[in-house]
């Protein structure tokens, strides 16, 4: 495990004036799920685009399997699939032929091409769908193309830029599934996602970034427990909150889910009594009030400040 | 190379071996010539280099631009950018795609013309030459065009913006030398004109050695500049 087969160091990306990556260093171990998470428009596809050579650093620079991303990015590009956030595949060409192609731009030995086109397909499930052309397909087997599409040269290392996102929860799932097949077969995952509980679920660690900034990378677990000590009051009112109010109540890390607020706070019982307050001021009636056990739901709100709820209504909109 | 090889193989299955292409490939030469017929003015066969150099025009600009530029609509370009090419290999697969359909124009027109028009060739190998340089530099022209601008319509626009007035600047259908000094000058910096004098050269004669070897060297000139800004411009699309 421990070897690093990424190591970005210091890598920065400015678009004009806007700086959409700031000098972010971490590196992935080879054989894992490494998740990056964050809100729409922190940075997590320009950060692929920079380490698979679609666009080019302002600053710092990434090793991968050992060549530069600022020198050798053609030998690197021959050992990295990518699945980018919305599939490159021809519309006009069938299943078959789209990743037969791809086996030719990536100088996959004549004489193996067509057994390993064929492997993949029945690997994904698509044997079926082979002389279907790609735009025939569904969004969720046009993105299982995608994927197989890209591991045609057996990369060492996959990229996946929001992988699941748009997916219906069948067809997220099996993707899912295969992302940890994948790791089985000794494939390094670095995927981009805006889900807390699929980065949860699937990645062996996380970094954590927001507006360019990476906040933390750990494990899940890692981050749950430092947050651990902080115990989640949960509290469900009769109807919705105001929901500036909430922001001027000063009592740390919020979310707000419509009728449901949920609070990290060191002091419960004060908090408590802050909302009783609040409740009184809005004749809002308090139906339930819990404690919970932290969620890396919670843990990323701790980090980042950002709601994971207002994180997923921007996603929606963004697309 | 492989890799661009079956770039280009791809790029000819998946838009120019399409049924309209091809139609259209026989078709715009046929009724050009057919039009030229019809009118019958004499010294028809004058028209012959002209007509050859505006298909190899029109059948290298006019469906690169658009497969560029709509790859790169589509992603399809970035797909190519990801695997294992240098750019320089993706720049030349798109315009030797190009220059295959625009050959295969050139070729028809030539054929079309020789039966029609009674046009004839006295020196085959350089004509040869010279539409295969005039293939390759149009095809290199339209490349920068559609790495220049981000929708197909632009694209179509721009490549008429330089093809209209080609045709009329160039010799297809005037000789150049009876055009007013300014617009000689305008002709002389556009590439169609060196096509069509060494077309007209090697078709119909005569052939001036050191005029000729001027036009080879002026198109080649062109080539290279048009090669070069494509690259810059694919390379700045990565900043
Ligand atoms: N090609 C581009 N030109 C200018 N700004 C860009 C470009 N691509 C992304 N950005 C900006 O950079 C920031 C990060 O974008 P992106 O990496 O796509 O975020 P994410 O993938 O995390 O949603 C955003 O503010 C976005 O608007
Ligand atoms: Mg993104």
């Amino acid at each position: 495990m421990g070897e690093r087969v990424i190591e970005v160091s210091g890598l920065t990306k400015y678009y004009g004036e806007l700086l959409a990556v700031d000098h972010i260093s971490f590196g992935v171990r080879r054989g894992e799920i490494f998740g990056f998470l964050g809100p729409n428009g922190a940075g997590k596809t320009t950060t692929i685009r920079m380490l698979v050579g679609l666009t080019r650093p302002s600053e710092g620079t990434a090793i991968i399997d050992g060549y530069d991303i600022r020198e050798e990015i053609v030998e690197i590009k021959r050992r990295v699939g990518v699945v980018p956030e919305t599939s490159n595949l021809y519309d006009e060409l069938t299943v078959w032929e789209n990743l037969l192609y791809m086996a030719r731009l990536y100088r996959v030995p004549r004489a193996e091409r067509g057994e390993r086109v064929r492997e993949l397909l029945e690997t994904f499930d698509l044997w079926k769908r082979r002389d279907t052309k790609f735009r025939r397909l569904s969004k969720g087997l046009k993105r299982r193309a995608t994927v197989a599409a890209a591991l045609v040269h057996r990369p060492s290392i996959l990229f996946l830029d929001e992988p699941t996102t748009g997916l219906d929860v069948v067809s997220a799932g099996a993707l899912r599934g295969l992302m940890r097949r994948l790791r089985e077969m000794g494939v390094t995952v670095f995927l981009t996602t805006h889900y807390i509980e699929e980065a949860d679920q699937l990645c062996d660690r996380v970094a954590v970034i927001v507006k360019g900034k990476i906040v933390a990378v750990d494990t899940p677990e890692n981050m749950k427990s430092a947050v651990q000590g902080t115990p989640v009051l949960e509290v469900v009112f009769d109807s919705p909150l105001p929901s500036l109010e909430t922001e001027k109540m000063d009592l740390g890390t919020i979310v707000v889910e419509g009728n449901r607020v949920k609070i990290l706070t060191e002091d419960p019982s004060s908090t408590l009594e802050a909302v009783i307050k609040l409740a009184r001021r809005h004749g809002l009636r308090i139906e339930l009030v819990n404690t919970l056990r932290p969620s890396l739901e919670d843990a990323f709100v701790k980090l980042t400040g950002v709601s994971p709820e207002l994180m997923r209504v921007e996603k929606e909109r963004g697309r | 190379m492989g890799g661009m090889f079956y770039l280009i193989l791809k790029d000819l299955k998946a838009y120019y071996f399409k049924p309209p292409n091809i139609s259209w490939g026989v078709l715009f030469p046929l009724v050009m010539a057919l039009a030229f017929t019809l009118r019958n003015p004499s010294g028809l066969a004058e028209l012959f280099p002209g007509l050859v150099a505006m298909a190899a025009l029109f059948g290298t600009t006019s469906m690169e631009a658009i497969v560029i530029t709509f790859e790169k609509r589509v992603g399809a370009l970035e797909r190519l950018m990801l695997a294992p090419l240098s750019l320089w290999t993706i720049l030349m697969g798109k315009v030797l795609g190009g220059s295959i359909f625009g050959v295969m124009m050139a070729g028809a027109m030539t054929l079309i013309s020789l039966a029609l028009l009674g046009g004839w060739v006295t020196s085959p190998l350089l004509f040869t030459l010279s539409i295969l340089l005039t293939v390759l530099v149009h095809s290199a022209l339209g490349a920068l065009i559609a790495v220049s601008v981000r929708e197909v319509f632009e694209a179509q626009t721009l490549s008429n913006y330089f093809r209209f007035p080609m045709i009329f600047l160039c010799g297809v259908f005037l000789p150049v030398g009876a055009m007013p000094l300014p617009l000689r000058l305008l002709a002389h910096a556009l590439p169609l004109t060196y096509s069509v004098d060494a077309l007209r050269q090697t078709s119909m004669g005569p052939l001036n050695p050191g005029l000729f070897l001027a036009d080879v060297l002026a198109l080649i000139l062109f080539l290279s500049v048009f090669l070069a800004s494509a690259m810059r411009m694919l390379n700045k699309s990565l900043e």
